[in-house]
């Protein structure tokens, strides 16, 4: 039996910032999911970058507006576990940093934009949302799943059938 | 490259398959994420134990595990018996507004409105089961306004409510004179309410007058004396009271977590032309309509002083003393109302008025800065009003106890006092911290919330005009109209009756005989009577 081609020390941490990242995203669907008051309305109230349009659209309807926010919600759970478990991991990472770019993307903190909303920190162009998104790609790329996760066995039966 | 490695890797794990103890690591390894997975819903367990166990705490501390929150609106009740045939004395802007919120809307109000995506929301608002089959206002084309918007059939209730025949009334004595006419909306310039409303029930009409009820003492008494002795139901046009959170800081109020209150302060600061009161252009600074011949002048001056025509005058009224009260008439008495509709505090004893035109250099009377101080030494405690029509910071709306304090604005936020008798324990062993909001109402999700965040914080201070009510959005404006209707159908008492009419339009003139005379009024309880 062969050992993984990951170092210990390389599986170690690419373990832990999967875990990290999926505990954080996973919390933050729960989080929403627990708060019967939560909607997405007060942050795309802010969105003034590119997608402002599309937040008005979503904001202006509240049928939209309460897609989105079960899209949300689910979303986030749905990425949190597929990362910690290691299920359908790619899509899961992919579908993660697509969710966070689309966030950075409607607050950036770029030059000239100012929010009402305060942030936890202090930014210039780049954001811890952005630093997230980029490392979920990253993770996509130096992939655990199939070592570490429930992906193992799915890819493993895939393949014998 | 590194998909191929780990491809590799997990081929090279299955390659001495039949052997069981490499299944089962295979198994196991695949298992890596589960412990992770179980320890975050431990987490989540222990954080929702914290957070409602922490707000039953602060619940149970002050008393609201038996709050009752007002409910039963759009209820299963159905459309209300009686049709109520309405008549609009002045159906200007505001008078527009009203119609909107009964359920009336002219056919561009329709287009724009449709435009906005705000009319599905409008078309769910209850059906009120009211016709409007009367307009009378001095001014042709307002008047043909309100004829249009009468009969539009685009409204709540929709196809099956009732089309009635709309006239139009030269006069408001004519619309009184009629038997078609079961109620009567009073929208015009201040200084006709109290006549119009005082005639109104002597002709035996249910009235909802807008603020100020009265710019004369006399005229106040009358209309006192005739809407008692009517029997008709008077219902003075304020919202504030109607907003679902407003009936939960009532609760709070009772319930008595302030403790003793004994200063209260509201304000209105605005700074645009529009909200001092100069509205004779429109948005493209062009002169807005009106002549003598499509305005009839002298009705339109009623008992005043005559002047000639005047087309600033009849659209800017607001700044003379002969037609209005100024900042007082048009947004003190909404501070007034709502702060009476929570402490019933009445008359004041006192009331010392000061202020000054100092920013907008017009033709006005009226000051464009005013506060007024009112004393109710038997209620051990002082009203204060500030407003100010040059600078649109937000000031609030804040009753001080010395427990702690409450800022009522379109949500609830109280604050415990650092230095609070009955939360000293409290505060001490950390169950309650007086630098974050203690409680906070949140219309949308129709609890109690103890212990908000800052940003939720931070949203309840942003303007809404609108209430939620079982999670719909709801004018608030159509709530005061509907409890009017409901006690015309029930020969019921609404909320801003003639009582409170009469003890806010005494209040106000008090502030404004302090302002124009330069002295501090007074109030005779035994003859009733300002001095």
């Amino acid at each position: 039996m062969k050992k993984s081609s990951y170092t210990h020390l390389q599986l170690f941490f690419l373990m832990t910032l999967r875990f990290m990242i999926g505990w954080h995203l996973l919390y933050e669907g729960f989080a929403k999911l627990l708060n019967p008051q939560w909607s997405s309305s007060g942050f795309l109230k802010e969105s003034q970058w590119i997608l402002s349009g599309f937040a008005n659209w979503i904001v202006s309807d509240p049928a939209v507006l309460n897609v989105v926010d079960f899209l949300n919600t689910w979303g986030l759970i749905a990425i949190g576990l597929g990362l910690i478990l290691g299920l359908f991991f790619r899509v899961a990472s992919a579908a993660g940093a697509l969710l966070l770019l689309i966030y950075y993307l409607n607050c950036p903190p770029l030059i000239g934009i100012e929010y009402s909303l305060p942030t936890d920190g202090n930014y210039l162009v780049i954001d811890k949302t952005l630093i997230e998104a980029v490392t979920l790609c990253v993770l996509a790329l130096f992939p655990t799943s199939r070592i570490l996760g429930l992906d193992a066995i799915l890819f493993r039966n895939r393949k014998n059938k | 490259m590194n998909k191929n490695m780990t491809e590799t890797s997990a081929d090279q794990n299955e390659k001495p398959a039949g052997d069981k103890d490499v299944k089962r690591r295979t198994l196991l390894k695949a298992m890596a994420g589960i412990p992770v997975a179980g320890l975050f819903g431990i987490g989540i367990w222990e954080k929702q134990k914290y957070d409602f166990g922490k707000r039953d705490s602060i619940i149970k501390e002050l008393g609201l595990d038996s709050v009752e929150l007002p409910s039963g609106y759009g209820s299963d009740k159905g459309v209300p018996k009686d049709l109520i045939r309405v008549g609009f004395i002045g159906f200007g802007t505001r008078g527009n507004q009203l119609a909107k919120a009964l359920g009336f809307m002219h056919p561009d109000d329709v287009k724009t409105s449709s435009e906005r995506r705000t009319l599905e929301n409008w078309l769910q608002q209850e059906y009120l089961n009211v016709a409007v089959t009367g307009i009378c206002d001095v001014f042709d084309l307002h008047a043909e306004k309100g004829l249009e918007m009468a009969q539009n059939t685009i409204r709540p209730g929709g196809g099956d409510a009732p089309r009635l025949p709309v006239k139009r009334y030269r006069t408001y004595q004519d619309m009184l004179a009629d038997k078609e006419i079961d109620a009567v909306i009073i929208a015009t310039p201040d200084h006709h309410h109290a006549r119009i409303a005082t005639d109104a029930a002597k002709a035996g009409k249910h009235v909802y007058c807008e603020k100020s009820v009265s710019l004369l003492e006399s005229e106040l008494n009358e209309l006192y004396a005739t809407v008692k002795s009517s029997g008709i139901v008077f219902q003075l046009g304020h919202q504030i009271p109607q907003s679902v959170v407003f009936r939960q800081a009532k609760e709070i109020v009772k319930k008595g977590i302030l403790g003793k209150i004994t200063l209260i302060e509201t304000t209105s600061n605005r700074n645009t032309s529009e909200g001092a009161w100069i509205r004779h252009l429109d948005a493209n600074g062009k002169l807005k309509p009106g002549d003598e011949k499509s305005i009839d002048w002298k009705q339109w001056l009623g008992n005043t002083p005559y002047v000639p025509f005047d087309i600033e005058r009849y659209y800017n009224w607001t700044k003379w003393f002969a037609y209005d009260t100024g900042l007082i008439g048009q947004l003190f008495t909404h501070e007034f109302d709502a702060v009476n509709q929570l402490l019933r505090i009445g008359i004041p004893k006192t009331v010392v008025s000061s202020g000054g035109n100092y920013f907008w250099k017009d033709n006005r009377e009226m000051a464009d800065m005013l506060h007024c101080v009112f004393e109710y030494p038997d209620k051990e405690l002082t009203l204060m009003y500030s407003g100010s029509l040059s600078s649109s910071r937000n000031r609030g709306r804040v009753f001080m106890g010395h427990d702690g304090s409450m800022e009522l604005g379109n949500n609830v936020t109280i604050m415990a006092d650092q230095n609070s008798t009955r939360y000293k324990k409290a505060i001490e062993s950390g169950l309650i911290n007086p630098s974050v909001p203690m409680i906070s109402f949140n219309p949308a999700s129709g609890q109690v919330d103890a212990v908000t965040s800052a940003s939720e914080k931070y949203y309840a201070e942003r303007g809404l005009t609108t209430t939620t009510i079982n999670g719909k959005q709801v004018d608030v404006v159509h709530l005061h109209l509907r409890e009017w209707l409901n006690c015309i159908r029930e020969n019921g008492t609404p909320s801003a009756n003639i009582d409170m009419a009469f003890e806010e339009g005494i209040t106000c003139l008090m502030a404004h005989r302090s302002y124009v005379e330069k002295r501090m009024v007074q109030w005779d309880e035994v003859n009733r009577k300002i001095v």
